[in-house]
């Protein structure tokens, strides 16, 4: 199969089961996605596809035919910076997720406000309780 | 010069007396106050590798050639494994070896939990070795399960005999009090998820055995795999650079550890056993669950006269029993005092620490308790506790205390309730409440630490700690830097690896700062004298009137000011190393921490839902180092204490001991949209008497007091008394319903 990651294009043989997290991380060895749960519960696996957050680790890498954004993918993105700036890191295994799907976000709507925020940012667990270091960051992430 | 002494050695509440040997620690401390570097907020030295997802987790390790482990575990809460048979395993692809009960520890027959780890099997990918798991043939008899922690403690089932403890006469204080409340707190087992599960890679390098670990104790592992495999320390070496959470569940190498080093001897490449997050929610660890039923007693005037409480600990298999008493023994300062802690073993998953273990349940029952006993008596909360703060711990003089200027702080967040109860409607009730924490986070002896100064001026600190994320790494650098003198960005950590650096303690019980920051000062001190030595030479000036100012060498008089990159270029590939090691305790002295939080809550009586919506918490920690990374330390711990409060809780099905909340959407951990505003404040005043620094930890104190702070709310609110954790909105309307005078709901 074909997969186009952060503007590369990559042929990759992986059984019909193999998620798209298992791909990037094993195949690709782009290990800034995240695996915690495994089933969709907690963010950390977040990459977008054609800009829209997707939860790597239960999506089919078969299933994907647009191109896909990891961390990798966003390492000079603003957010980067903010989030640094903010504290907004504690333990970082959750980090890449947060910062994938916080730039899906502010592509989406540039200035977001704390509703929105908390809206989009929701299905990304952070058990270190980062969040208010998360808001703060993408709430000035353009400074 | 090195001094050998015995001493109480206290991690996580518990103590032991040890022989130990100290460094003298001849450096006096900085003055109170912001200095260059320390007590000024920096960003993390790791922040940005961490944020950009190249910093290297345990999980992202793949070494060549590396098989997965999957283990398999106890279908049953008790039952033993008569027969194990491993070929159906061996017969499946992939598979390349199998490992049965007494292979390697951690792995047994009889399992005293659903989930506990029985065999293990590695294969070249990990759905082969699940696959071999499953296929694992065993004949299990199984046993008798006991699953109620009364029960157990009813038929004698316990760990160890009850602890009791007593001073004054209690019996005699409650039966001469003017008024007595009596009540019994119940506390839920709740679950750590770090979002890293537990997890270790293993390969065998000759005779010697590198492990890959997400661990809070590099060299407790080093320890424990050792003497578990029968081989020297020295050939264990343990890596943990980066470390996806820990909170207490990753003291100890683990049965995964265990299986991936005996596996990867067996096949001769390395192998990497991960829990899954369901494993990791039924075998990693637990905060127990507590039953206590307590007793206070006061005089008309506010005055505490006797504290009482019969504690279990419903511990599970396994685990250790933490001081649920403790908050009412060390709190305030009442004359009579009886606890009795029972430690139930039941058929369910172990005990681990998480974050202040014990006091975080015994502060939620004795907080609330003293609330009522002031309501009651109809007295101001506040004042309660200041007439009642104790002024020893049990006649043992504090190293330092100032839970009377907290509460000063506390006053302006306090006065906010008139206006927060008046923003009540007939469906949302508001209210404020509070509660007071104590707990240790003093560190102690032995951590060592060396500095390497190189020719261009940079400085690494070279300590074998780890950061579980506390930002321990970025506070060492600030460290080194203030007393070198130079900015913080010429200071890199190099850490977490038992073979390129010296011992340091554990990231747990509050104790990275404490123990390792004084180490890291005195190893920069070190360095700092041989450059001062080196300079006196090279100016023909004596060493006394030297110092080290803003990366300049300067003289006391001002004639001489040289750049220190500039000075040290002579160096060449020569280095300078200093070494320095954490001095002792002061004796004869209790080192603890304090705070209190003031929590604004709405309740809706309609539906029973609890919002936090404010919380103020200022906490006594001695000297801040890094303000920015403190203010997280106090969000995370807060945040992580409204999940324990409101919506955590494992469940467990009764018949047959099994979790039932093993995913990260049955067990419902905070999200960004539960965050209260949070205002913190830190009192900063350096402990005279601890250390160099003056410096205590800060992991644990904020999670004590918050769940009796939102029960106190709660009752401010609606006047509705909540007696369990957490507070779901079955309890919440169980408790207006009680406070209306109607029969509850059970």
């Amino acid at each position: 199969m074909k997969l186009v990651v952060n503007g590369e294009e990559h042929v990759v043989e992986v059984p019909v089961e193999t998620s798209l997290a298992e791909v990037l991380r094993d195949e690709l060895g782009l290990t800034g996605t995240k695996v915690a749960c495994n089933e969709g519960h907690c963010g950390a696996c977040t990459v977008q596809v054609d800009g829209m957050p997707v939860l790597s680790c239960i999506t089919l890498a078969h299933t994907v035919s647009g191109r896909v954004t990891t961390i990798e993918g966003l390492r000079d993105h603003p957010l980067v910076a903010a989030f640094v700036r903010a504290d907004a890191v504690q333990c970082g295994f959750c980090t890449p997720g947060q910062v994938v799907s916080a730039a899906a976000l502010v592509a989406a709507s540039p200035e977001p406000t704390v509703d929105e925020i908390r809206h989009a940012m929701a299905g990304n667990i952070c058990r270190c309780g980062t969040y208010p270091k998360i808001e703060e960051a993408i709430l000035h992430w353009r400074d | 010069m090195a001094r050998l002494i015995r001493t109480e050695k206290e991690v996580e509440g518990r103590f032991e007396e040890v022989w130990l040997v100290v460094e003298e620690d001849p450096l006096s401390q900085w003055p109170a106050g912001p200095r260059d570097v320390v007590g000024r907020a920096a960003t993390r030295k790791d922040a940005l590798e961490r944020v950009r997802g190249e910093a290297r987790f345990t999980a992202d390790i793949r070494l060549p050639g590396m098989l997965h482990a999957a283990v398999l575990r106890s279908p049953y809460a008790h039952a033993r494994a008569a027969r194990v048979d491993l070929a159906p395993a061996l017969a499946l692809p992939g598979v390349r070896a199998a490992i049965g009960p007494d292979d390697a520890p951690g792995l047994e027959t009889e399992a005293g939990y659903v989930g506990a780890p029985v065999a293990a099997v590695a294969a070249e990918t990990d759905a082969q070795a699940r696959a071999g798991a499953a296929a694992i043939a065993v004949e299990w008899e199984q046993l008798e399960i006991v699953v109620d922690p009364e029960e157990a403690v009813e038929r004698g089932l316990l760990h160890g005999e009850p602890e009791r403890y007593e001073r004054g006469d209690f019996d005699d204080a409650v039966a001469h009090a003017d008024v007595v409340v009596e009540g019994t707190y119940t506390t839920s087992v709740v679950l750590h998820n770090a979002l890293e599960t537990h997890q270790s890679v293993c390969e065998w390098v000759g005779d010697r055995l590198d492990v890959y670990t997400s661990t809070q104790y590099v060299w407790g592992v080093r320890e424990e795999v050792a003497k578990g495999l029968g081989i020297a320390p020295d050939k264990v070496r343990v890596v943990c650079e980066y470390m996806g959470g820990g909170f207490g569940a990753k003291n100890s190498a683990g049965e995964f550890t265990f299986a991936a080093a005996v596996l990867a001897r067996a096949t001769g490449r390395p192998v990497r056993c991960a829990l899954t997050r369901r494993e990791e929610n039924v075998a990693a660890g637990n905060r127990n669950g507590t039953i206590q039923k307590l007793t206070a007693a006061a005089r008309s005037d506010g005055t505490i006269v006797a504290l009482g409480g019969e504690f279990i600990n419903a511990l599970g298999w396994d685990g250790w029993s933490a001081s649920t008493e403790g908050p009412m023994k060390m709190l305030y300062a009442c004359d009579n005092v009886r606890t009795v802690r029972s430690t139930a073993k039941i058929n369910t998953p172990p005990m681990k620490a998480f974050r202040a273990p014990g006091f975080v349940e015994g502060t939620f029952g004795l907080e609330c308790i003293v609330d009522e006993l002031a309501k009651k008596l109809d007295l101001d909360p506040l004042e309660m506790r200041r007439k009642n703060d104790a002024t020893s711990n049990d006649g043992t003089p504090y190293s330092s205390k100032n839970l009377a200027e907290c509460y000063a702080r506390a006053e302006k967040h306090w006065e906010r309730r008139h206006e927060v109860r008046a923003r009540s409607d007939a469906r949302w009730k508001r209210g404020v409440g509070m509660a007071s924490q104590v707990w240790y986070g003093g560190g102690g002896p032995p951590s060592y630490a060396w500095t390497r100064v190189g020719s261009d001026g940079r400085i690494v600190v070279v300590t074998a700690m780890q950061d579980i994320g506390t930002g321990t790494r970025t506070a060492m650098a600030q460290i080194a830097a203030e007393e070198l003198g130079v900015p913080l960005d010429r200071v890199e950590v190099a850490l977490g690896d038992t073979a390129r650096g010296p011992y340091a303690t554990l990231s747990a019980g509050s104790s990275t700062t404490p123990s390792v920051g004084p180490a890291v000062r005195a190893a920069a001190a070190d360095a700092k004298r041989q450059i001062v030595e080196i300079a006196a030479q090279r100016y023909d000036l004596e060493e006394r009137v030297l110092d080290i100012r803003d990366a300049t060498i300067v003289s006391a008089d001002g004639n001489l000011s040289v750049d220190l990159t500039e000075f040290l270029s002579m160096l060449g590939n020569a280095q300078i190393l200093g070494k320095g090691a954490r001095g002792p305790n002061p004796t004869g002295m209790s080192v603890l921490t304090f705070g209190v939080q003031v929590v604004e809550v709405a309740v809706d009586v309609e539906t029973g839902e609890v919002r936090v919506e404010r919380v103020a918490a200022i906490h006594d920690v001695g000297r801040i180092i890094n303000p920015l990374g403190a203010e997280s330390q106090v969000e995370g711990g807060i945040i992580q204490g409204i999940g324990h409060t409101l919506s955590e809780q494992r469940l467990l099905d009764p018949e047959t001991g099994r979790v039932l909340t093993t995913t990260l959407d049955a067990y419902r951990v905070p999200t960004i949209a539960d965050v209260p505003e949070i205002v913190c404040e830190f009192v900063d005043e350096p402990d005279a008497h601890l250390t160099n620094l003056g410096s205590k930890g800060l992991g644990e104190p904020p999670i004590v007091p918050i769940a009796a702070a939102i029960g106190n709310a709660i009752r401010d609110a609606t006047g509705a008394d909540v007696h369990g954790l957490p507070i779901t909105r079955e309890e919440m309307l169980r408790a207006l319903k009680e406070r209306r005078g109607a029969p509850a709901a059970v």
